[in-house]
C-alpha cells in the first residue's frame, strides 16, 4: 500500500477526534462535578472542584441492584442463545437435505424482523404464560432475537472446518455426537466467542422489551434505570450523566476481554 | 423458541391488525376496518413520513462516513490504531445512555446551548427540523463506530496484490479508493446497510428519551407512534396494524436491497482473482 502520509485523511481523522472526544470529555467532567455548580456555569464550564459525590450517590440509589439484574440477564440469554445456536448451526452446515437449507433461511428472514413489529404479540404471549414481571419476560424474547444473528455467525465459522476432518473422524467411528464434541465446537471457538459477546451486548442494551415486559423495581435492568433517572434527577444531572457514565463500565470490561473476539466475529459477518 | 417468539408473533400481529383490542377482553374481530382507518390516519402518514426522512438521513450521513473511517483504520499504522480506540468508544454506550447523554447536553436551559450560543442553538429539540436533525447526529454519533468496525474488518480482507497492481498501473490514492475499495467492499456496503435500515426504522428508544416523539407528534416514528397507541392508548389492534406496516416496510426494503445488490446470490469478491 501507499506508504507517504496521507495528510487529507489526518486532518479529516483529527475533526472526527473532536467530534468523538468532546460529547464525552464534558459528561465525564460534568459528572464529577458538584450539582450546584453544573446549573451555574453548564458543562463546558473549567473542571475545578472534581468530586465523586454523585457516583457514590448513584450507585446508593439503587443502581448496582440493576446492574446485577442486567448481568443476570445477559448471562442466562447468552446460555440459552448457545445452548440452541451452536447445535442448529451444526446442523445447518453438516445436515444435508432440504430441512437444513430451510432453518437457514427461517433464520436470514428473521434478520430483518424488527422487535417492535411483534411486540404486541410478544407482550400477550408473555402475560399467557404468567411470566410478566419476572427476569424470563426479558430473557425469552431478547434471547430469541439473537439467535438469527448468532446462527449466521456460527455457519460461517463452521463452514470453515474442513470437511475432510469430518471424513476422518466418521472413518475412526466416531458417532455424529462425537464429531460436534471434539471437533466443530473447538474448532469454532473464536464464533461461540462473538456469539457470546454479542448476545450479551443485545441483553445489556435491551431497552424495549424490558419496558413493555416489566415493570417492578426488583426486575429492572440498567437501561429501564437509567430512563427512570432522568425524572429522578432531574435536579442533579450531574449524578444522571455519573450513571450514564457507570453504565459503561461492564461492557468496558467484557471490551477489554474480548476485543479479538468480538472484531474478528464482526469480519465473519460483514467482511464476506 | 425463535419460531415462538419471532413468527408465531409475526402471524399474531397480522391477525390481531384485524380486530378490535384494549388489551386486557379478548379481541373482536372487525375485519378490515383497522386497515382503512389506518389508510386515513393522518398521524401514520406524518409518522411514515418521519421514519423514511430519519432513515434516508441516517443512511446518508452514515454510510460514507463509516467506510471512510473504516478504511482509514484498516490500515495497520500506530497512531490510526490508537485513534481507532477512541472513535469506537460510543459502541461501549447502550442507546438509552447516549440518548440522555445527549439530551442533556442539548438542554437549552442547562446544556450547551445555555452557555455557549454561538456553538449551539437554543432549543433545538423544541421544533421538528432541527430536532430530526439532532436524532440523526446522536444516532450517527453512536452508530458510525460499529459500522466502521465492520467496514474496517471488510477492508483489511482486500488482497494486497490489487493495490499493488494499480500502483504499478500509475493509480493514485482517490482512483485506488474508487476502483478497488469500493467495489470490493461490496458485500460489507450491504450488511452495513440492512443493519442501518433495520435499525434506522427501529431507533424507538433514542426517540422516546431524546425528543418523547415531540414536539407535538413532529418526531413520532412509526415503532413509537405503535408504542404509544398499544401501550399508553390500549388500542391494540389498530397498533397491530401499525406494527405489520412497519414490517412490511422493512422486509420490502431488505428485500430490495438483497435483489439490487446480487447479494442473494452470494457472488464472492474474490472472482476473477
Amino acid at each position: 500500500m501507499n506508504r507517504r502520509p496521507n495528510f487529507v485523511a489526518g486532518m479529516l481523522a483529527a475533526v472526527w477526534l473532536a467530534i468523538i472526544a468532546a460529547p464525552l470529555y464534558a459528561v465525564t467532567v460534568t459528572a464529577a462535578r458538584p450539582a450546584s455548580e453544573y446549573i451555574t456555569s453548564g458543562p463546558l464550564g473549567s473542571p475545578t472542584d472534581l468530586t465523586f459525590e454523585n457516583f457514590k450517590i448513584v450507585l446508593d440509589g439503587g443502581f448496582s441492584h440493576y446492574v446485577f439484574n442486567t448481568t443476570f440477564v445477559a448471562l442466562v440469554t447468552v446460555l440459552i442463545v448457545l445452548a440452541l445456536a451452536v447445535p442448529v448451526s451444526y446442523f445447518v452446515v453438516r445436515g444435508r437435505g432440504a430441512m437444513a437449507t430451510q432453518t437457514f433461511r427461517l433464520f436470514l428472514v428473521g434478520l430483518a424482523i424488527p422487535a417492535q413489529a411483534v411486540i404486541i404479540p410478544v407482550y400477550l404471549l408473555i402475560n399467557k404464560m404468567g411470566l410478566y414481571d419476572s427476569y424470563w419476560a426479558i430473557i425469552l424474547p431478547t434471547a430469541a432475537f439473537s439467535l438469527p444473528v448468532s446462527v449466521l455467525v456460527l455457519t460461517t465459522g463452521m463452514r470453515e472446518v474442513p470437511g475432510e476432518l469430518y471424513e476422518a473422524m466418521a472413518l475412526d467411528g466416531a458417532s455424529t455426537t462425537r464429531a460436534f464434541y471434539l471437533l466443530a465446537v473447538p474448532l469454532s471457538r473464536g464464533s461461540i466467542m462473538t456469539v457470546t459477546v454479542f448476545t450479551a451486548l443485545n441483553a445489556w442494551n435491551g431497552f424495549l422489551f424490558p419496558l413493555i415486559l416489566t415493570q417492578s423495581e426488583d426486575v429492572r435492568v440498567v437501561t429501564l434505570g437509567l430512563y427512570d433517572f432522568i425524572g429522578q434527577y432531574s435536579s442533579n444531572i450531574p449524578a444522571l450523566l455519573a450513571a450514564v457514565l457507570l453504565s459503561a463500565v461492564p461492557i468496558l470490561a467484557l471490551y477489554l476481554v474480548a476485543r479479538k473476539a468480538l472484531v474478528r466475529g464482526l469480519a465473519g459477518t460483514g467482511g464476506k | 423458541m425463535f419460531f415462538l417468539f419471532a413468527v408465531v408473533p409475526m402471524v399474531g400481529v397480522a391477525y390481531l391488525s384485524l380486530t378490535s383490542w384494549d388489551g386486557l377482553s379478548s379481541p373482536q374481530f372487525i375485519g378490515l376496518d383497522n386497515w382503512r382507518r389506518l389508510v386515513g390516519d393522518d398521524l401514520v402518514r406524518q409518522s411514515l413520513v418521519v421514519t423514511l426522512v430519519l432513515l434516508a438521513g441516517n443512511i446518508l450521513v452514515q454510510a460514507p462516513i463509516s467506510i471512510l473511517i473504516g478504511v482509514w483504520s484498516a490500515g495497520f499504522q500506530r497512531n490510526r490504531a490508537i485513534l481507532t480506540a477512541i472513535f469506537f468508544a460510543p459502541l461501549l454506550l447502550s442507546t438509552a445512555a447516549c440518548a440522555i447523554m445527549w439530551r442533556q447536553l442539548l438542554d437549552p436551559n442547562f446544556g450547551v446551548p445555555s452557555k455557549a450560543q454561538w456553538l449551539l442553538p437554543d432549543d433545538i429539540l423544541g421544533n421538528q427540523t432541527s430536532a430530526l436533525i439532532a436524532i440523526i447526529t446522536v444516532t450517527s454519533w453512536q452508530f458510525i463506530p460499529f459500522h466502521s468496525l465492520l467496514y474496517q474488518a471488510g477492508a483489511r480482507a482486500i488482497p494486497e496484490v490489487l493495490y499493488q497492481a494499480a500502483e504499478i498501473d500509475g493509480a493514485g490514492r482517490v482512483r485506488q479508493f474508487i476502483h478497488i475499495t469500493l467495489p470490493q467492499l461490496r458485500n460489507t456496503i450491504v450488511t452495513s446497510t440492512t443493519f442501518m435500515i433495520v435499525g434506522g426504522l427501529t431507533v424507538f428508544d433514542g426517540v422516546l428519551v431524546l425528543t418523547n416523539g415531540g414536539p407535538g407528534t413532529d418526531t413520532s416514528i412509526l415503532p413509537f407512534r405503535m408504542y404509544q397507541t398499544a401501550f399508553r392508548a390500549y388500542d391494540m389492534g389498530y397498533a397491530s396494524a401499525i406494527a405489520l406496516l412497519l414490517l412490511i416496510l422493512a422486509t420490502a426494503v431488505s428485500i430490495l436491497l438483497v435483489r439490487l445488490s446480487g447479494y442473494d446470490k452470494m457472488q464472492s469478491t474474490l472472482e476473477g482473482l
